[in-house]
């Protein structure tokens, strides 16, 4: 807690630090949960009733929601104590956190730089030591470039292994709780908290929750690892592709079995992400109107007008323009030529990795092109900023698992991460991988800014 | 097509966003952009493609949603009311319409 406050100058990782409430629910918790006492920072779009949920957003500002997420539930029913909400790009829209109304989070390794987005304060925190566990929600990869970026683990379940409720939307078809850690035995066991069916929200499975814990330890023999030889091509940054690499190596060591494999249409992923991811946002954000909740613009004395100036004054730059595309495209006229033509592509995209799990346990690709780059470097640039996003977008789509696992420093002492990306509910598989890489080449460097 | 100002213009209306010229001047450009490189779509033959609705995996789509129809608890007219920024009377007030 107080490493959280002391911090916040530097990394600017949290929007509300509760000390009294979590102080008093830690005193309260019952001692026999899987999470007693253990202190968790949860992203700004995920609802904590008595704690704002401003999705980094004007337009909700200190908007205190009446009830809890499911996964929140679930964690203060464990005995996890929230310490906190962490700042993010508005409305999970971004992969710098630049978009934050509320100013940038910075990188603990370097505060000149990005710490990744959108779930960059939950990174953050968890890099920085403040937390040893973060939730975040993850889009297009909002949870796992941002780990990748910061040097900790970040895990993007299957599609409706977790509940939606309570979890801001902003792609209903792609949007995702997960989870930040700097041991895989913590994400085992946050994920075995969370996961699950949910009567508040449809879209969960009704699959049985394993003990990801269980499962960790054991050899490779016999595991056949995926490599996609044509995404560590152009675009990736040379210390990233022979970080990637190398890990490759480490896997092959420790007994796995190295195939190639191919998605011959995961090159168009980012192009169909920004179109569903659009549209469905320019649906789902039609609610920010200024009537039922957050902020209302003044000198508006007719209604529709009302809601232009609330929306304009509420939103982003970045929100706009994709609530702009999303109305493009779904728009007369359009939708069959963008909107049905991406969610063609986007089942190509998901057959490719049906096929490829045919013959691989799990793929390896790198989870971000370079390392964190510079605060402002591509602000004002928004196609090179979603292409940051190239190799994390098409879990999304498939509604597959990612988990992004840290494996060393570049020359200038960034953190580089893989990403390992498995079939429909193969976390077991994802978490046992990325286990084994870190008993055998344990990612021990700590970020200049620590608690 | 080229997107015109005026394209932009109509598209923030459709979203209801005010825009200013300023705002009007940077997206025309960037969205611009950003529709071409969308385009590169359509160097795939996608004529016998089933077009993916939502994200669910095949135990998603098996899982049965439904529940009893019984009536359940509420917020309740004051918890409902208290983020609102204009509430009157039990209601949420707005400016007027016509």
């Amino acid at each position: 807690m107080s490493a959280a406050e002391r911090l916040n100058d530097q990394l600017n990782a949290f929007l509300e630090i509760d000390r009294d409430g979590a102080l008093g629910r830690a005193g309260a918790e019952k001692s026999d949960g899987v999470l007693a006492g253990i202190p968790v920072a949860v992203k700004d779009n995920i609802c904590v009733r008595g704690m704002q949920t401003s999705c980094g957003s004007r337009i909700l500002g200190d908007y205190h929601p009446p009830y809890n997420a499911t996964v929140i539930e679930r964690l203060l029913e464990a005995g996890a104590v929230i310490i906190g909400k962490t700042n993010c790009d508005e409305f999970a829209m971004g992969s710098s956190n630049e978009n934050s109304a509320f100013g940038p989070v910075k990188n603990p390794w370097d505060t000149t730089r990005v710490p990744g987005g959108s779930s960059g304060g939950s990174a953050a925190a968890v890099a920085a030591g403040i937390v040893p566990v973060a939730l975040g929600s993850d889009t297009g990869g909002s949870v796992r470039q941002p780990a990748s970026l910061c040097g900790v683990l970040g895990l993007k379940p299957t599609y409706g292994r977790n509940s939606r409720y309570g979890l801001v939307a902003f792609a209903s078809s792609l949007d995702q709780v997960g989870v930040f850690a700097r041991e895989v035995k913590d994400v085992a066991r946050v994920l075995g908290v969370i996961a699950g069916r949910d009567r508040h929200d449809s879209t969960t499975a009704d699959v049985p929750v394993p003990d990801y814990t269980a499962t960790l330890d054991g050899d490779l023999k016999g595991a056949r690892i995926g490599f996609p030889r044509a995404l560590f091509g152009k675009g990736l940054d040379e210390e990233v592709g022979t970080a990637v690499k190398n890990v490759v190596d480490v896997y092959r060591e420790l007994g796995a079995e190295i195939v190639d494999v191919e998605l011959p249409n995961a090159g168009y992923a980012i192009a169909v992400y920004y179109i569903i991811a659009t549209a469905e946002a320019s649906s789902n954000l039609a609610r920010f109107d200024g009537v039922r909740y957050g902020f209302r613009a003044e000198d508006a004395p007719e209604l529709r007008q009302m809601y232009r100036k609330t929306r304009e004054e509420g939103f982003g730059a970045e929100v706009k323009r994709r609530v702009m595309l999303g109305t493009y495209v779904l728009s007369a006229g359009y939708y069959d030529a963008y909107y049905r033509k991406a969610q063609q592509v986007r089942t190509l995209i998901k057959n490719d990795f049906l096929n490829a799990f045919k013959n691989c346990d799990a793929i390896i690709t790198p989870t971000a092109p370079t390392p964190a780059f510079a605060l402002g470097e591509k602000v004002d640039d928004p196609l090179a900023m979603y292409l940051n996003d190239i190799y994390t977008v098409t879990a999304n789509l498939a509604g597959i698992p990612g988990l992004s696992v840290p494996c060393g420093l570049s020359s200038a002492r960034l953190p580089i991460g893989f990403q390992l990306l498995g079939p429909y509910w193969s976390e077991p598989t994802l978490l046992k991988l990325g286990h084994s890489y870190l008993q055998a080449r344990p990612f021990t460097d700590r970020p200049p800014v620590f608690a | 097509m080229p997107i015109t100002e005026a394209d932009i213009a109509k598209v923030a209306q459709l979203a209801h966003l005010e825009l200013g010229e300023e705002e009007l001047k940077t997206f025309v450009p960037q969205i611009t952009e950003i529709v071409n490189y969308v385009e590169q779509l359509n160097e795939l033959d996608t004529a016998n493609v089933e077009p993916a609705l939502g994200g669910l995996t095949p135990e998603g789509e098996k899982t049965d949603s439904s529940r009893p129809d019984e009536i359940e608890g509420s917020l309740g007219q004051k918890l409902a009311l208290a983020e609102a920024p204009d509430p009157a009377a039990g209601h949420f007030r707005v400016p007027k319409v016509l």
